[in-house]
């Protein structure tokens, strides 16, 4: 039997608010455990919440920008459960009346555009972290992260494959990180996912019994845990057994997916409005004030680059994946109009460079301005291509520009025609059977000429003027 | 000295007739006389009150002098107040330490009171008899076998016998005005929104309302000339303007509609209770009010709704009391499940606990739409009953209570009918409205009997203009508990 696999994703995304969402404590990760805690977010008796303003912002911008319808009234709810890393007993969340429903975004499936629903983007505060003592039976509480901002943006189970889902991870996070709503960190748990899947036989209409999976910190391991699950999935029907509807978590060393024990996800969270906020009113104009201030989002920026800079769509992705590189890139066209040599040297060298050492464009030592003038020097003659290889590894170790290398390495490209011409008459004069053998119809022997042409230049020679003379020369 | 009035004595400590730190000993004094009968506080501040009254005369000297400068003001026990412990009349905080204070108690010292301690109360103010305090029960001292009302009974009784000039309360479904009936003096409870709810404990977030106990009315106006404004810690409080309240003081009511809810006036109702508030109705019309007929068809819903909204939100809001940071935890418990169990069970009354399953059931999955839900549109048209009503009328006049104080224990084995000694009061707090209760005679037994005004949203100065009014010319009989 051939199977479909139904996939939606659940995404919690840490908002990059410098304060928590109902109180004024930092959002700082890495504190000392409840250094960034007041009576609030500790959930002591009596204290009030009051909503940040700007994560509410946040979310507004990542509805627009994927799409959604924002509610003119979205409220707060209360999530009641027990658990000690919930100050309150209860997590402040929205239920009934989300921020924002119905919107999409587009994803690459294949060489296809694939459209994947939103259901909806709600705002809620983030719980605390529970430590365990492992010679000890007893745990620790820490608190900071109690009440950090978070949206959760809840998607539609039009997900076919794992590879579709963690392409369509890779663009929310993309999304994100471009609004500069989100770091986008998974390790830190900035950015979360939860999966749900099922599958059925091919041309049935009704859902399979679905499982929920949680712990997957990367996308890679989203792809595993979904493929392992499919997996498990499809040998259970074979076999003639049941789905069981539960919650169960990915084990990254096993690569396996196991139940989460039942006690834990039995849970009756008796949402009810949260009394003490108010709704949240949203009007067109501050809709409008929002939009303007949306960035160029990743996919209108990769079509814009293909047509402004007819570069590859290939390149496009790459140099648009991240805002910081794409504005580096863009940067280093305005600078020396040759937007093709631009993106062969980005993606070429300087991310080859940063790669190696796991570094960002943003701590690049090449300034856009010393690519753009070296890009300029080849394109004047000044260097060669060969010797603007060099020139750009010692940019990068030493922050120099390339004016500053290339003196003081006395790297200056030869372009006297006279000189060269008495360089290749002293090569063709000690080369006599090279030049009987090319003149005789080895042509491939001009490439021999060339090459010691360049010895005896140390590469210095300019290269088009060193093949015009040679064809004259040898002819 | 104690007996006096805010006003009365501002004006002899303004003249140097009376000191701050007299009326502060003579305050302590008068709690050292009769506190042992009556059991209105939890915790006496008596060397803070000093040292504030000692501070009070300084500034008085230097001219700097502030609505309730030097006057002997009682809180509540749910008001947080930093560094003092603050305990909601429960096992579970009789050791929690606030490091705040509520935005109230910082506009009372800022306004220059001087704080005599910390008033008992029902456990998490879930009672309307003082009974459930786990620091025992407060006493009536019109009658000590009987009930002061509560939930906020200590804040009563201690205007009520002078153990205080006036005192903070909060009001769920009745709980100032209730006991302020009971004990013969002025409670009101202000429009939802109107006075700060940060650093009071909350019971039921959407009908919690802080407000004043005070021996006449126009000492009402002036504790809530402190305790109004908006408060940007607080979500649901309303940035309208506070007038001065004091301007309605003593203002003619001459022209007002007077409505009279016919569903208020109903069998069962204490034949005295009756017969003095209906003597209120012949004072207000000699005042110049007219009374109008009005009808609150949805009123008798109101205990049924009250009680399954202020439990939803109770068992919600009570669940951070679970041992793990603060105040008590189990000294016994092998994991989180038994922690969390024994916690609770050792910390809560069973009021409380009673309260906390009804509203774990009302909003559980299956339930809520019956229960919850059901209320919510329940409590809508309740509101909309008053909107209409208000549209005949400048204020309702009702009783406060069914009956006068009833017997200690009386009621403790019948929580349905604890719950109607609220059923006038409750329907208020569903609508977000003020009410206030002003004394109106006493039963043959000598228990002081209570009238109620309402008013619409943000009419705080109409029920005071009503209730000064009546005073003036209803010429209560000026008595006095005999302790």
């Amino acid at each position: 039997m051939e199977f479909e696999t139904v996939i939606g994703l659940e995404v919690h995304a840490q908002m990059l608010t410098d304060t928590k969402i109902f109180c004024s404590c930092s959002t700082k990760f890495g504190g000392a455990p409840n250094s960034h805690t007041c009576p609030v977010c500790l959930g002591m008796p009596g204290v009030l919440p009051v909503l940040n303003k700007k994560v509410v912002e946040y979310g507004m911008k990542m509805a627009l920008a994927t799409h959604c319808t924002i509610n003119p009234s979205n409220s707060f709810a209360r999530k009641n459960y027990f658990y000690p890393d919930l100050p309150k007993g209860y997590q402040i969340s929205q239920y009934a009346y989300p921020l924002a429903e119905h919107g999409h975004i587009l994803i690459d499936s294949n060489g296809e555009q694939k459209k994947i629903g939103i259901t909806r983007i709600h705002m809620e505060e983030d719980a605390g972290k529970l430590i365990h003592d492992e010679n000890n039976p007893s745990s620790y509480v820490d608190l900071n992260r109690t009440g950090v901002p978070l949206i959760e943006i809840v998607g539609e189970p039009d997900i076919r494959s794992p590879e579709d889902a963690a392409e369509y991870l890779k663009r929310l996070h993309e999304i994100l990180v471009y609004l500069e709503i989100c770091d986008g960190n998974m390790e830190e748990g900035s950015f979360r996912c939860d999966a749900n899947v099922s599958i059925r036989p091919v041309g049935q209409k009704e859902f399979g019994t679905r499982t929920e999976l949680k712990n997957m910190n990367s996308f890679r391991n989203v792809q595993r845990a979904l493929e392992y699950e499919v997996k498990r999935q499809q040998y259970l029907v074979e076999n003639g057994q049941k789905i069981v509807q539960e919650t169960r978590l990915w084990d990254d060393a096993q690569g396996t997916t196991n139940p989460m024990r039942s006690k834990e996800e039995a849970h009756d969270y008796r949402y009810f409005p949260d009394p003490d906020l108010v709704p949240v009113m949203v009007d067109e104009a501050w809709i409008a004030k929002i939009r303007e201030e949306l960035p160029e989002l990743p996919i209108a920026k990769r079509e814009r680059f293909i047509k402004e800079y007819q570069i590859p769509a290939y390149d496009a992705g790459v140099l648009t994946a991240e805002k910081p590189l794409a504005e580096y890139y863009e940067d280093v066209v305005k600078l020396c109009g040759k937007p093709k040599q631009a993106s062969n040297w980005v993606m070429g060298d300087v991310l080859r460079f940063l790669n190696e050492d796991k570094r960002d464009i943003r701590q690049c030592p090449i300034s856009a301005r010393s690519l753009a003038d070296m890009i300029k020097l080849i394109e004047e003659g000044a260097i060669s291509g060969k010797m603007a290889k060099d020139v750009i590894s010692d940019m990068y170790q030493t922050g120099k520009t390339p004016q500053e290398i290339i003196a003081e390495k006395g790297l200056v490209q030869i372009t006297d025609e006279g000189e060269l011409v008495k360089t290749i008459t002293a090569i063709i004069d000690a080369s006599p059977k090279q030049l009987a053998d090319y003149r005789g119809g080895k042509e491939k022997l001009f490439g021999f000429f060339v090459g010691q042409v360049m010895k005896a230049t140390q590469g210095k020679a300019n290269p088009q003027l060193v093949n015009d003379l040679l064809k004259k020369m040898l002819a | 000295m104690h007996s006096l009035t805010i006003h009365e004595l501002q004006e002899k400590m303004k003249s140097g007739e009376v000191s701050s730190t007299q009326l502060t000993q003579s305050v302590f004094s008068r709690i050292d006389a009769v506190e042992d009968r009556v059991h209105s506080y939890i915790r006496l501040l008596k060397e803070e009150a000093l040292a504030a009254a000692a501070l009070a005369d300084e500034n008085i000297k230097k001219g700097d002098i502030q609505p309730l400068t030097g006057i002997p003001i009682a809180l509540k026990d749910i008001v947080c107040t930093k560094g003092i412990p603050t305990t909601c009349g429960s096992h579970i905080l009789h050791n929690f330490v606030p490091p705040y204070n509520a935005t109230v108690v910082e506009k009372l010292r800022d306004a220059g009171a001087v704080f005599v301690g910390k008033a008992n109360m029902d456990e998490f103010a879930m009672g309307s008899s003082t009974e459930t305090s786990y620091f025992g029960p407060t006493r009536n001292p019109w009658d000590l076998e009987r009930i002061p009302g509560g939930s906020s009974g200590g804040s009563a009784t201690a205007v009520a016998a002078d153990e205080c000039i006036a005192s903070i309360g909060s009001d769920t479904g009745g709980s100032i005005r209730q006991p302020a009936a009971l004990c013969g003096i002025v409670g009101l409870k202000p429009t939802y929104g109107r006075v700060s709810r940060f650093g009071l404990i909350a019971f039921a977030s959407s009908l919690d309302q802080i407000g004043p106990f005070t021996k006449d009315v126009e000492d009402c106006a002036i504790m809530m000339n402190v305790l109004a404004g908006y408060d940007p810690k607080e979500s649901t409080s309303v940035q309208a303007d506070v007038p001065d309240y004091r301007q309605f003081i003593g203002r003619d009511i001459q022209g007002w509609k007077i409505g009279i809810p016919r569903e208020y006036f109903i069998d069962g109702i204490d034949p005295e209770v009756s017969a003095a508030v209906k003597k209120t109705i012949d004072v207000v019309q000699k005042c110049g009010g007219e009374c109008v007929d009005i009808t609150l068809p949805h009123t008798q819903y109101s205990v049924a709704v009250y009680y399954i909204i202020a439990p939803a939100e109770a068992s919600s809001n009570l669940a951070r009391y679970d041992g793990v940071r603060y105040a008590f935890r189990t000294a016994d418990a092998r994991d989180l499940a038994e922690m969390y169990e024994k916690t609770r069970m050792q910390g809560f009354g069973a009021e409380v606990k009673r309260r906390i399953m009804i509203g774990t059931y009302a909003l559980s999955a299956g339930y809520y739409d019956a229960y919850y839900g059901k209320a919510s549109q329940v409590r809508a048209l309740i509101r909309r009953d008053f909107d209409e009503a208000f549209q005949k009328c400048d204020v309702i006049l009702t009783p406060t209570t069914p009956t006068p104080a009833f017997k200690i224990g009386e009621k403790t084995d019948d929580p349905l009918q604890m719950y109607l000694s609220d059923i006038f009061t409750i329907s208020a707090n569903l609508a977000g409205i003020p009410g206030i209760s002003v004394p109106c005679g006493f039963t043959a037994a000598g228990l002081p009997i209570g009238v109620q005004f309402l008013a619409g949203h943000f009419e705080e100065g109409k029920l005071l203009q009503v209730a000064s009014a009546y005073e003036k010319s209803a010429a209560i009989e000026k008595r006095r508990p005999t302790l």
